[in-house]
């Protein structure tokens, strides 16, 4: 009984302080907001330029020019702000963003990220996944542990194109909870009935406890 | 100085083979969609496409591609483009697909003077391959590596502006903006579509968005698709957070 989507969401939402500046990855980060308390104070940040960004709109007032970096519709909050990508981007990599949660493909012991390419598949694109990984004060993964054929996405070195490197604080997947630490990975805590093998077992590089 | 066009061909007058032409919009939101109609059947071809992720689902500077009139495409995504990623398996253009950051980064510096700059991003990967890294003091005061990138300029900029007066003063809407007025400040010869046409004094001087020393052509378009990409929403019986 490891954690499903919902439980590594909610679990993610821990890691968020309040009122802090948070940018949200493509796919398993988007969850992450349904799990914040109502007074959390959380200012959503999206590259394509919001600062204060809510929820999906109500059926009916979805706005074709209200979007979030993954061109769903969404809302802006009160005291909300929107702004050109040239400043959404200094306030990314001028360190104004205090975390972003990103998707991965692989990382590596030493915090390398990659999630861009995989070598001979199809190629979504860099975006704004480089400037997030290099810029944002706190970088947290969220993946499965491995990839739908098995293999470990946890290694000790990555044999994707990277995103980042050195840049990974913790990672979250269905299995566990880990930290990248000058010595690779450190176990944080386990999924419900999972075992330290397991996590070690399906994991490429060293898990120390 | 009234820089207003009749008509969407005098708009993108002069504009020829071989241009290099950077298009505002993320996605399709934000397109100026009038603009990029009249260029996909112009006649013009072996363009350089500077935009973030050039069209989708067919749509906007999808049809550039389609059309076969892009040479060489600078970009940051390309996601479920089936057309970019059509000319990237068969080879018909050139694709750089570069950080989003260093992309807008690029263009700011072009409109402003400087040459090149180091960022922090992409240091360590395929993006830095063949350029300068450099150790400097960062934000936080510690040495890190930082890659040089050199600026990003344009022959034409074509951009969505919310409204526009006859001088070409700006304002934006919502996320439309994007790199609408980053990219204003790096090209040659800008052509704005306005939803609105304001007169010459209507903007408080407070509230422009871009100054209108950046734009040279105004093209009044009131109605727009505005294709949604993806339309997602909540009920409303789940409540109001």
């Amino acid at each position: 009984m490891a954690f499903d989507k919902t439980a590594m969401a909610a679990r993610a939402a821990r890691e968020i302080s309040a009122g802090s500046v948070v940018n949200l990855g493509i796919g398993l980060p988007t969850l992450v907001p349904d799990h914040l308390p109502a007074d959390s104070g959380v200012w959503l940040q999206s590259e394509n330029g919001i600062l204060g960004m809510g929820p999906f709109p109500y059926e009916g007032e979805e706005d074709p020019q209200i979007i979030n970096a993954g061109k769903q519709t969404v809302t802006i909050l009160p005291g909300g702000s929107t702004f050109d990508s040239a400043t959404s981007f200094a306030m990314i990599r001028g360190g104004h963003v205090d975390l972003s949660i990103l998707g991965a493909m692989q990382v590596s012991q030493h915090g390398d990220l990659a999630n861009w390419s995989i070598p001979g598949g199809r190629t979504m694109g860099i975006g704004g996944a480089m400037d997030l990984a290099a810029g944002s004060r706190r970088i947290l993964v969220m993946t499965s542990h491995v990839t739908k054929t098995g293999e470990a996405k946890l290694v000790a070195e990555c044999t994707y194109p990277l995103t980042a490197k050195r840049v990974v604080d913790r990672i979250i997947t269905d299995l566990a909870v880990l930290d990248v630490t000058p010595g690779g990975f450190r176990l944080v805590e386990l999924a419900p009935d999972v075992t330290f093998d397991e996590v070690q077992a399906k994991t490429d590089a060293p898990v120390a406890t | 100085m009234n820089k207003v066009k009749h008509d969407v061909s005098e708009a993108i007058a002069g504009l020829s083979d071989g241009a290099s032409i950077m298009v505002g919009g993320f996605g399709l939101c934000g397109n100026a969609e009038a603009l990029i109609e009249a260029v996909a059947t112009c006649g013009a071809k072996e363009l350089t496409l500077i935009s973030n992720n050039a069209g989708n689902m067919g749509k906007g500077l999808a049809t550039w591609l389609k059309a076969g009139i892009v040479r060489r495409i600078i970009c940051t995504y390309v996601g479920n483009n089936e057309d970019l990623h059509a000319m990237m398996r068969d080879g018909t253009g050139e694709v750089n697909i570069i950080p989003q950051g260093t992309f807008v980064e690029r263009m700011r510096a072009a409109g402003a003077g400087i040459p090149a700059f180091f960022t922090p991003t992409g240091v360590g990967t395929v993006v830095a391959d063949g350029k300068e890294v450099r150790e400097f003091r960062g934000r936080d005061g510690d040495l890190r590596e930082y890659v040089l990138e050199e600026a990003l300029y344009a022959d034409y900029a074509l951009i969505r502006a919310h409204s526009a007066d006859p001088y070409g003063n700006l304002r934006f809407y919502r996320t439309a903006r994007n790199f609408c007025p980053i990219m204003a400040t790096a090209a040659k010869t800008t052509i704005v579509e306005c939803d609105h046409l304001v007169e010459l004094g209507d903007f408080d001087p407070d509230d422009v968005h871009l100054p209108g020393a950046f734009v040279q052509r105004v093209l009044h378009v009131p109605t727009h698709e505005d294709h949604f990409e993806y339309k997602t929403s909540r009920p409303r019986a789940e409540g109001a957070s």
